[in-house]
């Protein structure tokens, strides 16, 4: 099983989302929920892919909706402390054009 | 005190009558119908007739004892769940464990107590009630299945009205699908271009079902629509992103790889964007990867798009192998993933490249012991166009052709950088019936003149360059660095088609370029020597036009098609 949490910087500036475990599908909601509950943070999000084992092109497609959600091109996201595998899956589509990883 | 069951109908079969009809009435006192049979074979007869919900059975009676019984009963039920009490005064555990053995779903010993009997009917029709909600939802759910697989059928018979209007059937081309790949998301699409060319896309749409179908038929109809008419790979990419862009939310993309063969020039040009690393698997045993460099199709708006192709010099024989991320991330037991270096370990492996398909299932199969239904492949082998079917003429339509105009075109810099205007010369072309028999060579023969009057001419690119791999790169990088920074220079193109006889004609084109020019005697001297290894297009020029002629040192070339009164 998979788990997101959300936890927001210490001045509410910054929004920091890990994701342990499998990125896919299944994660849809409370990844949703993780970026769309709390206000939105002023200098952007954070992804912790620290724990993530696996992502999946649903998870791709979920960064997209939350970079949708962030402003679109002028979206701050950055990606963080991706395992090797899951840089690869990134490498692959090229989203290192899209995100700062 | 337990709440009463609503009233059905139970069935007690005892050969011992006083005890049947003591039973019977506390059964009705609780409130339900009651059917009486004196022994096996009546209790299965009334349950024919009768179809009563719940089954008392004495265990011994004369005719058919209770076992049997049961067991008939339950035949005839079905999967419909109809519970057996067993009534017994047996209490040895062997006699018990017999009752439920026979089909029984519990039994109740005698002298009877009312409230376990009344906890016993309360408790087995729940359990029917639970079975045949069980069976209404299985058969709804069969029903909807069945519909949705229906409705897929129809939807893949339009989708490949479309899709197979392509030329995924030539011979050079073998590809594996599984039949529903287009519902996983898996596109495979072919097509000759107007002088020959292969365009083949193999795409993977993000998510599954109909939302991953329903992207796939615009995506096919621009691909089709644009190389029929002659665009490049980069502006059909740019049509595909854009479209898809707009139609498909934003969590829906499209992994695509794009390959362009052109038989003709001996190149392959290719662009990935999202897709596992295809491959250029040359005749000599070499292996190219052919890696995804760009974002996936419908994420960047078109302002940010900008596709930069790659090009690959090619022989006869060599091969274009794509793939979609079923074939890499098959997992084993263990959850390993083939991967990248099995994969590639297969393709060293392999000896005959027909068998490839086989030998990487084989491979598959060894490793899981599971094959996946998303798991597509495609190669392409270069082969001579001569070999090929002949690319579908548009049909006479008995419209009005223009027959007595010329006209004349100057291209500069700022266009030259961006737009091709190849499509928009043929279609004007098109216009002209006693041309559209040729318009294939006449493609080929513009799309040489043209890309020779940018390159050589305006870009000042020496096709020597092209004699080995690395300078075919170098070659190809140095066209794009140049036409981005590219300020000044010109192709001029003129058009002039005249009538001859009754219903004859003839077509001069003329391409004029900017640039310094060439020594024609020589490098044509060279051309038919066969010692040049850019002469491939002018030689290619001469053999499918008439009389063609350089003048302006070079600078301008002419050529001419004609056609007969039969034409």
């Amino acid at each position: 099983m998979s788990a997101v949490t959300a936890s927001p910087s210490e001045d509410g500036r910054k929004l920091t989302i890990h994701i342990d475990g499998r990125f896919d599908f299944a994660c849809h909601q409370a990844f949703r929920d993780a970026y769309e509950k709390p206000p939105r943070p002023k200098d952007g999000f954070v992804i912790d892919l620290g724990k993530t084992t696996y992502l999946d092109s649903s998870a791709l497609g979920m960064l997209l909706l939350l970079r949708d959600y962030a402003g679109g091109d002028n979206a701050k996201i950055r990606l963080e402390n991706a395992s090797s595998d899951v840089r690869k899956i990134l490498a692959i589509s090229n989203f290192t054009q899209l995100f700062d990883i | 005190m337990l709440g009463h069951s609503p009233s059905i109908s139970v069935l007690i079969a005892d050969d011992n009558m006083t005890d049947r009809m003591l039973l019977s009435s506390i059964v009705r006192r609780q409130g339900h119908h009651v059917l009486q049979a004196g022994n096996g074979e009546e209790a299965v007869k009334v349950f024919e007739q009768m179809r009563p919900h719940i089954v008392l059975l004495d265990v011994m009676m004369p005719v058919m004892d209770g076992f049997e019984a049961a067991r008939r009963i339950k035949a005839l039920a079905g999967e419909a769940l109809v519970p057996v009490i067993f009534l017994t005064s047996m209490s040895e555990d062997e006699a018990l464990v017999r009752c439920l053995e026979a089909g029984g779903d519990d039994f109740l010993p005698k002298p009877y107590n009312q409230i376990i009997l009344a906890a016993k009917i309360h408790a087995m029709e729940r359990m029917r009630r639970l079975q045949a909600t069980v069976l209404k939802q299985r058969d709804e759910l069969a029903r909807h299945h069945g519909h949705l697989l229906n409705e897929q059928r129809v939807a893949k018979a339009v989708f490949d009205q479309v899709a197979h209007s392509g030329c995924l059937g030539a011979h050079n081309i073998r590809y594996l699908q599984s039949p529903y790949a287009l519902f996983n998301g898996d596109l495979l699409l072919a097509t000759s271009a107007p002088g020959g060319d292969l365009h083949i896309l193999l795409g993977d749409f993000t998510g599954h079902g109909l939302p991953a179908a329903v992207g796939a038929m615009p995506l096919a109809d621009v691909f089709y629509g644009m190389t029929a008419k002659g665009y490049g790979l980069a502006e059909t990419l740019r049509e595909m992103n854009a479209k898809l862009k707009r139609i498909l939310p934003p969590d829906m993309f499209c992994c695509a790889a794009l390959i362009s063969v052109s038989v003709n020039r001996r190149v392959v040009e290719v662009w990935n964007g999202g897709m596992p690393d295809g491959y250029l698997l040359r005749q000599s045993g070499e292996r190219l990867p052919i890696p995804s460099r760009a974002l996936p199709l419908g994420i960047l708006s078109p302002e940010r798009f900008e596709p930069t192709t790659q090009f690959y010099s090619v022989e006869e024989g060599d091969r274009i192998f794509l793939l979609s991320d079923g074939v890499i991330e098959t997992t084993n037991h263990d959850e390993t993933l083939f991967g990248v270096e099995r994969l590639e370990a297969v393709l060293d492996r392999n000896q005959d490249r027909d068998r490839l398909f086989e030998d990487i299932r084989e491979a598959l199969q060894g490793f899981h012991g599971e094959s996946r239904d998303d798991v597509s492949m495609v190669q392409v082998k270069v082969v001579d166009t001569a070999s090929l079917p002949p690319v579908a003429l548009a049909l006479d339509r008995g419209q009005p052709t223009p027959t007595d105009w010329s006209v004349n075109f100057e291209f500069r810099a700022q266009t030259l950088k961006r737009y091709n205007p190849l499509p928009f010369l043929l279609q004007l072309l098109q216009e002209v019936q006693g041309l559209k028999a040729q318009s294939g060579d006449l493609y080929t023969v513009l799309t040489e003149l043209y890309s020779n009057a940018l390159e050589h001419g305006v870009l000042a690119l020496d096709s020597s360059l092209k004699r080995d791999a690395a300078g075919f790169a170098q070659y190809y990088q140095w066209r794009e660095e140049r036409l981005r920074q590219l300020e000044e220079g010109y192709v001029k193109v003129g058009l002039t088609v005249q009538p001859e006889g009754r219903s004859g004609g003839r077509l001069v084109i003329t391409v004029e370029d900017s640039g310094a020019g060439f020594d024609v005697a020589s490098t044509l001297a060279r051309v038919n020597e066969g010692v040049a290894y850019s002469g491939r297009g002018m030689k290619l020029v001469k053999a499918l036009s008439h009389g063609v002629s350089w003048s302006d040192d070079g600078r301008s070339a002419r050529v001419e098609f004609a056609w007969g009164a039969e034409a």
